[in-house]
């Protein structure tokens, strides 16, 4: 009787200490991953990155450019995707509960989510691209609207249904039109929510490289005509990380830096706001 | 005169309605329309090389573009190995921190943990690439597969699969590092799962002397295992689709071997290195049809995982 009692105790203690292990295991891969790009990317850190244009191979040089493209294509991309994605999420949310479109809509969703983004820049590059005959910063920017569509979406969907009925309700008591009633009523009862998911968007797409390498590629000078290819951020890293020289590498690290410092404070904020919405209410 | 006024603003109020109604209804079938015509714009563009190969292209190894010679199974093999071995790595891994997160976590740490493991998968994929090439790869083939080399590559039958030069990249590399990208995404569904079991289902098996971990292995995963299985799918799905961090570690060398330490090739790592530099159209049609493939696993793989979640929702909603 004791036996099997202290064995189940030791089988509990050795599944435990497994489980912490694991969570040890995931925490280990994000602290060696950022202490590497503090280690790399601090130093090459200089104020040459935030005003000079990339290089030519063997001499210094900035990531200006790359900069701008990368905000300029992230900008244009959320301008496009979000008001798509706000107004087909509020379908699904208000005007969803019959017919077939709804479901369908939203399992498709999912999964367009989750679709590969390298599959997203060769769809560009097949209705875009090839039509126009060159890479523009207008293709980076289609592509990574894609990517922002579902995430949308989801979120407004998700954000919607907590807003409670009984707001409908009242707002239709007192004689609103449905538009109203979601424009001014839901939506706006909704909106830190919402916003919290455009900015998940943001941070998503400002790190997304596949999709621009076939659409935007790469721009080594100055340029801000959005008809040309487009120097970014994430497709210059890959050009240059995976280049001899060490000129470039150099600036790989301070651009990996800069992204995913970007990337990483848009996550958290995005987190904080939300939460610090939900509470008050 | 009042009455008239008061039915024209109704009317004008009931037009917006339905244009309101109709435009949010227009976007949602635009989504559906997106789909439909990614779909159609691969198969559009894969018709050269679905022509010139035919079915042959999914089980020829061939890549020859100065022969024009194309097919599609070095990069489909590699994408489903690295993919799979992902997996075995991720699942545990991925039980062990939900497990942490939802039960023996001090409720103090649960959330900024959490939040800790769902910033691995805010890194974008291009980081873990770089940090895979000039810090993980060297490291490993200095310390770890020379190891492997010695002490697993000598064992009969599975030896030949772990004996191979440590040059750091390769298939296997590959995998780790999908596998570390893939965890935050199936321990979150694991994690959000597993708050979906009643308190007092759990309780009760405590209240009867179950340890925490039977409480885990006997009530917990049972009830929870379709969307177990669903979080695993999606994760899946994530795995396939990669592309930058394995275009960096995998080494792309067009060429089958049994060693998982020599360096593979990859559906969207192929795409990622050879599509802006292919010249001829069947090279850029095989490309294509390679990104059809991918896409048509993926789709399948994400289905299934929807429709697994679906049905633990499903259940949920008829429990309450």
């Amino acid at each position: 009787m004791f036996d099997l009692y202290a064995r189940r105790r030791l089988i509990n203690a050795i599944g435990l200490s497994v489980s912490v292990v694991a969570m040890a295991f995931g925490l280990f891969w994000l602290c060696w991953i950022l202490w590497t790009l503090l280690v790399h990317g601090l130093p090459a850190m200089t104020p040459a990155v935030f005003d000079k244009m990339t290089p030519p191979p063997g001499s210094s040089g900035g990531l200006f450019n790359a900069i701008y493209g990368s905000v300029m294509m992230t900008i244009g991309g959320t301008l496009i995707g979000t008001p798509i994605g706000i107004m087909a999420g509020t379908y699904l949310a208000e005007f969803g509960h019959r017919g077939w479109l709804a479901p369908i809509t939203r399992f498709i969703n999912d999964i367009l989510l989750s679709a590969p983004s390298i599959v997203i820049g060769l769809f560009i590059y097949e209705v875009y691209v090839v039509h126009v005959k060159h890479f523009s910063g207008w293709a980076g920017t289609f592509a990574l609207a894609i990517i922002v569509i579902p995430i949308v979406i989801r979120t407004t969907e998700n954000m919607l249904r907590l807003v409670p009925s009984t707001l409908r309700e009242a707002a239709a008591a007192l004689g609103a039109p449905q538009w109203k009633i979601i424009s001014f009523v839901t939506l706006r009862a909704a909106r830190a929510g919402i916003i919290t998911g455009v900015m998940l968007a943001i941070a998503r797409i400002s790190g997304e490289t596949a999709p621009l390498l076939f659409t935007s590629l790469n721009n080594q000078f100055w340029n801000d005509d959005m008809n040309q290819p487009m120097a970014n951020l994430p497709v210059v890293i890959f050009q240059f990380a995976m280049s001899p020289y060490e000129d470039w590498q150099k600036l790989a690290w301070a651009g990996a830096l800069l992204i995913t410092a970007s990337v990483l404070t848009l996550n958290i904020l995005a987190r904080v706001l939300f939460r610090q919405s939900t509470s008050t209410h | 005169m009042p009455m008239f006024l008061h039915e024209a603003r109704l009317k004008r109020q009931t037009l917006f309605d339905s244009l309101f109604r109709n435009l949010t209804r227009l976007a949602a079938l635009g989504v559906l329309l997106l789909l439909a015509s990614i779909l159609f714009s691969l198969v559009m563009g894969s018709i050269p090389a679905i022509h010139a190969f035919g079915f042959g292209f999914l089980t020829s190894s061939a890549w020859d573009p100065v022969n024009d010679k194309f097919g599609a199974l070095i990069p489909i093999i590699g994408t489903l190995v690295t993919s799979g071995i992902a997996l075995l790595i991720a699942i545990p891994v991925s039980f062990g921190i939900a497990l942490f997160l939802t039960e023996l976590s001090p409720r103090a740490l649960r959330r900024p943990l959490g939040v800790a493991i769902e910033l691995l998968a805010g890194i974008p994929s291009i980081i873990y690439g770089m940090w895979g090439l000039f810090e993980f790869a060297p490291l490993f083939a200095d310390h770890i597969e020379p190891w492997i080399n010695d002490h697993i590559g000598t064992i009969p039958y599975v030896g030949p699969f772990f004996s191979g030069p440590p040059m750091g990249i390769g298939i296997l590399t590959a995998s780790i590092i999908l596998a570390i990208m893939v965890i935050p995404f199936i321990s979150s569904v694991m994690r959000d799962v597993f708050d979906v079991v009643p308190a007092m289902l759990k309780e009760s098996a405590y209240g009867l002397g179950s340890t925490t971990w039977e409480v885990m292995m006997s009530i917990v995963l049972p009830y929870t295992k379709v969307g177990v299985a669903g979080g695993i799918m999606l994760g899946l799905g994530r795995a396939l689709g990669e592309t930058m961090a394995v275009t960096f570690v995998i080494g792309n060398a067009h060429e089958l071997s049994k060693s998982l330490l020599n360096p593979g090739n990859s559906i969207s790592s192929a795409l990622a290195n050879e599509f802006t530099e292919a010249v001829g159209d069947l090279y850029t049609s095989s490309l294509i049809e390679l990104g059809l493939i991918l896409f048509f696993i993926t789709f399948v793989v994400l289905s299934i995982a929807r429709y697994m979640l679906y049905k633990l929702g499903q259940r949920e909603g008829k429990a309450s």
